[in-house]
């Protein structure tokens, strides 16, 4: 079996799963945000369910946070008075919040081989650590949280064999923007995508993160790493025990096996308007932008606010550009403080907000206008993603939006920091 | 008995109904702005029981069950595609709005006739003659739809 069909098998309470098989498996951990959980909430009040697995539930409030009209603070109140009656201990609202994808992982909610459902598509995520995590609508989202099972059908897996290690400059958002590129966006589909290899253990936890963030952008169910030293330092910092290690076997099954050298990426972006439009940096667009996010689920942790900060020191954003800077948690955030990231973002032209979704999703807090362009670090570019159904997303790194806020274009990082390619 | 409304791939919950939209999960709020940003016209020209036919990927992008739900609310009868996204997928199923998965779809038009049986799994095109088939439901998810949705089957199966 692969590793994905032994989480789920283990969870279901059988010997062996094959894909396409229908199971009901277990749910470790299951999460909603401000956007979906009202939905679910009232979902359960109509079925007449009032029980629910308070200690599996976690609700965090990211999207439309701090509120931004009545509408939001309507949901958001719907959801806290629903912590508060079912004593659902893990609820975070502003001063806690932060980002779900990012926050979850960092409080230690999920260990490796986990089955993890959350009622936001990026859940996948935390398949970084091991875990099977995947996304689900607001009503399975309420049926976890009340059966504290739910229904699955296996996926079939594509296998991703990593080699080498990346070269400068390169971070795993160039890594599942280029797989993304090379399998499309629905080339995963209904599938599990396995991260496998030695190139595995040269990717540090934030690029993890990224990678199995954007599997769903290829379609996938989950995408999962293998949990090796890193994995279980990231777990021990968090004071999580690592449970013993469990592999796929030898003769594991994979419906087509893709494999990237890593050695050989570089910085890539998706240019307007799918995540699958991969291009290399050296071959982009060099048309005028006007804004600059650096942040969301899939970027917007430390390293990738370090990765923005190393290109905009002692630089300025160019004018007619708007840089805006979210970290994910209030955790990153201080962290950032204390580094002196934030000071180099706002001497050098841009703004920092509180952790939030807000633009990645076109809700509130940098909305483009029409004809407008927008470098992001987010994970969709899809018509009408950040504003305007006539503005345009372009999917990059940190480091490379950091240079096209610098440049007021796309731009290589050799560009900016004046280096021969 | 219904008209076509026809779109292509990779059709994504952001276009079914834009972010800007999801601080109400109301279902008649949703309705007003289904399909709102790919097709302006969608919610004046559509009426009860019409259809919606599209290509690959039907549904791809944000978990947000507020598509299906809007999709539902503006009347539409069923969707046919030759693929959905698994988490819209889900999603249809456990609120009802019934999906079709048909590879054919490029022989539809926008403005054909349909007439749609579940049960069966058949797809009849009425202005061409032509009848397609769908993979029925396995049986696991029939049951799901048969008790009206996911909630509904939970709470029958705890006996309330
Ligand atoms: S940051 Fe963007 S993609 Fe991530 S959970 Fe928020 S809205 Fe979704």
């Amino acid at each position: 079996m692969t590793l994905t069909e032994k989480i789920l098998a283990r969870h279901a309470g059988l010997a062996e799963v094959r894909p396409g098989q229908l199971i009901e498996a277990e749910v470790d951990l299951c999460l909603a945000n401000d956007i979906t959980a009202p939905v679910a909430i009232g979902e359960l009040k109509k079925a007449g369910i009032d029980k629910v697995f308070a200690d599996r539930i976690v609700l965090v409030m990211d999207h439309f946070v701090p509120n931004k009209d009545i509408k939001s603070a309507q949901n958001v109140k719907c959801v806290r008075d629903f912590a508060r009656e079912h004593g659902v201990s893990k609820f975070f609202d502003v001063g806690e919040m932060g980002i779900e994808h990012a926050l979850v992982p960092d409080k230690g909610f999920v260990k490796p081989y986990d089955l993890v459902v959350g009622a936001d598509s990026h859940t996948c995520t935390y398949g970084a650590l091991g875990a099977f995590s995947t996304g689900v609508g607001s009503t399975d989202f309420a049926a976890a949280m009340s059966a504290g099972r739910l229904w699955f059908k296996v996926p079939a897996a594509i296998k991703v064999e990593l080699v080498g290690s990346l070269s400068k400059y390169v971070s795993g958002k160039d890594v599942i923007l280029h797989l993304i590129g090379e399998i499309g966006v629905a080339g995963a589909l209904y599938r599990s995508l396995e991260f496998v290899g030695e190139g595995t253990s040269s990717l540090t936890m934030a690029d993890r993160f990224t990678i199995c963030n954007m599997a769903i952008e290829a379609g996938a169910k989950n995408g999962i790493f293998p949990v090796d030293e890193r994995t279980e330092a990231y777990l021990a910092e968090r004071g999580v025990a690592a449970p013993p290690r469990l592999t796929a076997d030898e003769d594991a099954v994979y419906e087509r096996v893709v494999r990237i050298d890593l050695d050989a990426l570089r910085p890539t972006v998706a240019l307007p308007s799918l995540p699958g439009n991969a291009c290399v940096i050296d071959e982009a667009p060099k048309g005028e932008i006007q804004q600059v996010v650096v942040g969301s689920c899939t970027n917007g942790r430390i390293e990738d606010l370090r990765a923005a900060a190393s290109v905009l020191k002692g630089r300025k954003v160019k004018k007619g550009v708007r840089l805006i800077v979210i970290p994910a948690t209030q955790e990153i955030y201080l962290k950032a403080m204390r580094e002196g990231l934030l000071e180099t973002f706002i001497e050098a032209g841009g703004i920092v907000s509180t952790p939030t979704c807000g633009p990645c999703l076109g809700g509130y807090m940098g909305i483009l206008a029409e004809g407008e362009t927008c470098v992001a670090t987010t994970n969709r570019n899809f018509v009408g993603r950040m504003g305007h159904t006539d503005s345009k997303v372009i999917l990059a790194s940190p480091l490379i939006a950091a240079c096209a806020a610098v440049m007021g274009r796309l731009a290589t990082p050799e560009e900016v920091f004046g280096e021969e390619r | 008995m219904g008209i076509v409304h026809k779109y292509g791939d990779n059709i994504d919950t952001d276009v079914i109904i834009p972010a800007r939209y999801l601080n109400s999960p109301a279902p008649e709020d949703l309705a007003q702005h289904c399909m709102e940003d790919c097709d302006r016209e969608f919610v004046r020209r559509v009426k009860p029981g019409d259809f919606i036919v599209a290509g690959e990927n039907f549904g791809c992008g944000s978990s947000r069950e507020h598509a299906p739900i809007s999709i539902k609310a503006s009347g539409i009868q069923a969707v046919v595609a030759k693929s959905f996204a698994r988490i819209f997928y889900r999603n249809s199923i456990n609120i009802g709005l019934p999906i079709l998965e048909c590879p054919d779809t490029d022989e539809i038009s926008a403005g054909d006739e349909l007439e749609v049986n579940l049960e069966a799994g058949e797809i009849r095109d009425l202005t061409t003659g032509k009848v397609y088939k769908s993979a029925p439901f396995p049986a696991e998810i029939m049951e799901i739809i048969k008790a009206g949705g996911l909630l509904a089957s939970i709470a029958k199966r705890s006996g309330k």
